[in-house]
């Protein structure tokens, strides 16, 4: 985040002197405190409903209930310090280990085709040979405006035998097609899913960048004798770099937290378990199995995941990719 | 998109032709559902599945009828929850973001380096602590557990920082101070109409964010008169498991809930023009 992070500072620097300032209306002290005063309610929100939560969760994930005797009456269950047990049974559970396994795979295979089709058709928006992208980059990006259900949805319909037109086309060429929701082809139908969902909007963020970048330069690229794939490659994909980390790195957290997809998809799909992302099975421990302290314990764990990915993507890509701004 | 005075160079085929088969892929599934809703149960496992058929305004009947019209109860919460929470949300972040681009004081790095962090924490991560904490304050399963949680937004707050220091100069916040404007004033009736283009993207922004969010409501609310269309369609697809017949009804509700986020969209296409890396939306 180093990178952003310092952005606005710059442009802070006409910032206005504040308590210090020699023309004070009102007294040292009242000006001192407005400006806490005016963050009170974002500092407010965030303390209630981002900081507490997350030392709540702290918490529970260190604890666990207690039973003594038979576990009837008052005061036959209490809560007590668990350690780590909570994060070990986590780690060591097959189903979250398979879980994890399955949202790495559906990553891998989600990620590089998005971002690959989203920069190949941010760099075709961008070129001066292309028509009709007006039409095209309105169709491309509209799929953003649909809720991750509501795709699950459409999309689950579209993958049912009976309904399906790729079967109905199968069927017509005398192909057998294994139904999309079989087992092994699920995660393939989920990353189509959020393929849809995500194509645009990453495909926005990487024109608008290529839009910022100054005409003048690719005149000079072309009088050198540059082709248009030239450019794209070497000046303009270099350009916007610092823009497809940012979508992959979105992309990457976005990925570890699916959810909406998979619970869309189980009344469709039989092969769909109810623990198929690691946040499925947080969601069936906390309210299923009433487990909120493994669910706690798991929760911290991919919010650790997640940070630990998002520092080491920033720390491989930094010097790559923002080197040259040094 | 090209200004007059360019040249126009020659169109290349491939490069038209590959957007246009990707705007296809995207176009795909909304074709098909228009074509989908309009079909009677038996013709939805029957007939081809891009034929359209007459009975959308039947199934759009039925949906009204379907629990004395509850698929409309969705839809206005839905516009409730995202409209005003979108709006409250879109004020904190450009309240704090004013703040913090503008005024000098002591703790500020800080401060905004810790709610730069919460850019990064994994949003639904906070849900069922957050759930649990409303719970023990009798407010789960009522509008504002939904609503609450969503109008803290880091990114936006980040984002209406940078607004703020590109948009509201220093000199007109102190010429306004010098006529013995208040700070809050100044802000509301000053700096606010100075960043409206860009907090029309952060309204957007989170507008689409709560508009699509599913886990949280889906974790607060027990109630279906208080769901919002994703948490009721996601419920009437289970139902649907059991009784096919549903099936239709739930397709009729996805096409008429893609219809107002859509006609929104094009209406305010300009407004999205997103560069993360910069952090800043270019209105």
């Amino acid at each position: 985040m180093a990178a952003t992070a310092t952005a606005p500072t710059q442009a802070d620097k006409t910032a206005i002197a504040g308590p210090g300032s020699p023309r004070k209306a009102r007294s040292f002290k009242q000006r001192a405190l407005t400006p806490y005063a005016m963050l009170a309610p974002g500092i407010v929100l965030f303390l209630v409903f981002m900081a507490a939560p997350i030392a709540y969760t702290l918490v529970l994930s260190f604890q666990q209930k207690k039973v003594s005797g038979l576990g009837l009456g008052k005061g036959a269950q209490s809560t007590v310090f668990a350690g780590f047990d909570n994060y070990i049974r986590s780690v060591t559970d097959p189903e979250f280990t398979a879980s994890v396994l399955r949202v790495l795979t559906y990553g891998a295979i989600l990620i590089p085709l998005m971002l690959g089709f989203a920069l190949l058709f941010a760099l075709l928006l961008d070129s001066r040979r292309t028509r009709a992208g007006n039409f095209s980059r309105t169709a491309i990006f509209l799929p953003y405006a649909v809720p991750a259900v509501i795709s699950s949805l459409l999309w689950g319909f579209l993958y049912l035998p009976g309904v399906s037109p790729f079967h109905f086309v199968a069927d017509r060429l005398g192909i057998a097609l294994p139904s999309l929701l079989n087992p092994d082809l699920i995660t393939f139908a989920i990353a189509n899913i959020a393929l849809w969902g995500g194509v645009g909007f990453n495909m926005i963020v990487m024109y608008t960048s290529l839009k910022a970048v100054p005409q003048e330069i690719y005149e000079a690229a072309k009088l050198d004798g540059a082709s248009e794939i030239q450019t794209a490659l070497r000046i303009k994909i270099p350009i916007i770099a610092p823009s497809v980390v940012m979508t992959a790195l979105f992309s990457m957290i976005a990925t570890l937290q699916v959810f909406a997809e998979p619970t869309t998809l189980r009344p469709l799909a039989n092969s769909l378990s109810t623990s198929w992302s690691p946040l499925m099975l947080v969601y069936r421990d906390a309210f299923t199995r009433n487990d909120i302290y493994s669910a706690a314990a798991t929760s911290i764990i991919i919010a650790l995941a997640t940070f630990a990915i998002s520092f080491l993507f920033l720390r491989i890509v930094q010097k790559r990719a923002f080197g040259q701004e040094n | 998109m090209s200004t007059p005075t360019e040249i126009r160079e020659k169109p290349s085929f491939l490069s038209t032709g590959i957007l246009i088969l990707g705007a296809l892929y995207c176009l795909f599934p909304v074709i098909w559902v228009v074509a989908a809703a309009s079909k009677s149960s038996d013709e939805l496992f029957s007939t081809f599945t891009f034929a359209p058929s007459v009975h959308l305004w039947n199934n759009i009947v039925e949906l009204t009828a379907y629990r004395d019209g509850v698929f409309w109860r969705w839809m206005l919460n839905t516009a409730l929850y995202a409209g005003v929470g979108a709006l409250l949300s879109t004020w904190v972040s450009a309240l704090s973001g004013y703040v913090l681009a503008k005024y000098d004081f002591p703790g500020k790095n800080g401060v905004f380096k810790v709610l730069l962090m919460g850019v990064l924490v994994p949003g639904v991560i906070l849900a069922i602590p957050q759930y649990l904490m409303l719970a023990q304050l009798g407010l789960t399963n009522t509008y504002w557990s939904v609503l609450l949680p969503q109008i803290i937004s880091p990114y936006g707050i980040y984002l209406a920082r940078i607004y703020a220091a590109a948009s509201v100069p220093g000199d007109v916040i102190e010429a306004a101070r010098t006529e013995g404007a208040k700070d809050m004033y100044i802000f509301n009736r000053i700096a606010l109409p100075m960043m409206l283009p860009g907090l029309v993207t952060i309204f957007l922004f989170q507008f689409v964010a709560i508009w699509n969010n599913f886990m949280l409501p889906y974790i607060m609310l027990g109630d279906d008169t208080l769901f919002p269309l994703t948490v009721g369609l996601n419920g009437l697809l289970n139902q649907g498991a059991t009784a096919p017949a549903l099936y239709t009804l739930v397709l009729a509700g996805a096409l008429l809930s893609i219809i107002p986020l859509v006609i929104m969209f094009l209406f305010l296409q300009r407004y999205w023009r997103v560069d993360l890396a910069a952090g800043a939306v270019k209105a």
